[in-house]
């Protein structure tokens, strides 16, 4: 299940459900992304911290490539259930963004999907991050690391 | 008709969120539609030439350069993603 929102979540409910849908799991392996307080450092001098951040998508194509996602860690490993939240709109420092959660049988093949989902997500579905710090406000860069370990699991 | 879309910081340099257009031949490539938008239009445009700065998807599925355009109703341009 794969929900785009702008709402905080509650991670005890989402793991709630996905041990209530795989009822014969061995394994849950849960993730849960937060906003940092960084600051890219391009300015020399002060760091203001991040005072928000905004979350930008392509409604309806971000669904369909978490969706192809999912289904792709469903054909690679076991995975009874599976539970993807992304928020969008502004956030602030120290808030939840990002949850994914998978139950499997056993604990490899939720912890390789959990992180395969995670990787292709960050890479592959159209989300955006726009800072505000101080007076300023720029779009965050993607980075290489990002993409190389996406890159792996071909 | 096909959409056009445009996301995040290249919406900002190019200062619009999308049109709207009716392509000169049914099947064209991106890359086609490209050089069809780059047409008396400023400087900033040519950001759509860069694989490497800006992301095509095709009806909602990353696309390439190549891809053919024939039946699509929507494409996007958009910067390398930042989510998570």
């Amino acid at each position: 299940m794969i929900s785009v929102q702008e709402a905080d979540f509650d991670i005890g409910t989402l793991y709630a459900a996905l041990r209530a849908e795989a009822d014969n799991a061995g394994a849950i392996a849960t993730f849960t992304g937060l906003v940092r307080e960084f600051y890219e450092a391009s300015d020399k001098g002060a760091k203001p911290k991040v005072q928000s951040l905004f979350l930008e998508h392509y409604p309806g194509m971000t669904e369909k490539a978490l969706g192809d996602i999912v289904d792709q860690a469903q054909e690679r490993w076991d995975v009874l259930a599976c539970r993807v939240v992304h928020r969008v709109g502004e956030l602030h420092a120290n808030e939840q963004i990002v949850y994914v959660g998978v139950a499997s049988t056993h604990r490899a093949d939720a912890f390789a999907a959990a992180e395969f989902i995670m990787d292709y997500l960050k890479t592959r579905a159209p989300f955006w991050k726009k800072q505000a710090a101080g007076d300023k406000t720029r779009w965050i860069e993607s980075r290489a690391s990002d993409e190389l370990a996406r890159q792996r699991w071909e | 008709m096909l959409k056009v879309h445009y996301f995040a910081a290249l919406r900002e340099t190019l200062g619009t969120t999308g049109e709207e257009l009716t392509l000169p031949e049914a099947d064209m490539t991106v890359a086609q539609l490209v050089e069809h938008l780059l047409k008396e239009r400023s400087e900033a445009w040519a950001i759509l030439k860069d694989s490497s700065q800006v992301l095509v998807a095709v009806d909602q599925t990353i696309a390439e350069h190549t891809t053919s355009l024939a039946g699509a109703t929507e494409v996007a341009f958009f910067p390398p993603m930042t989510g998570g």
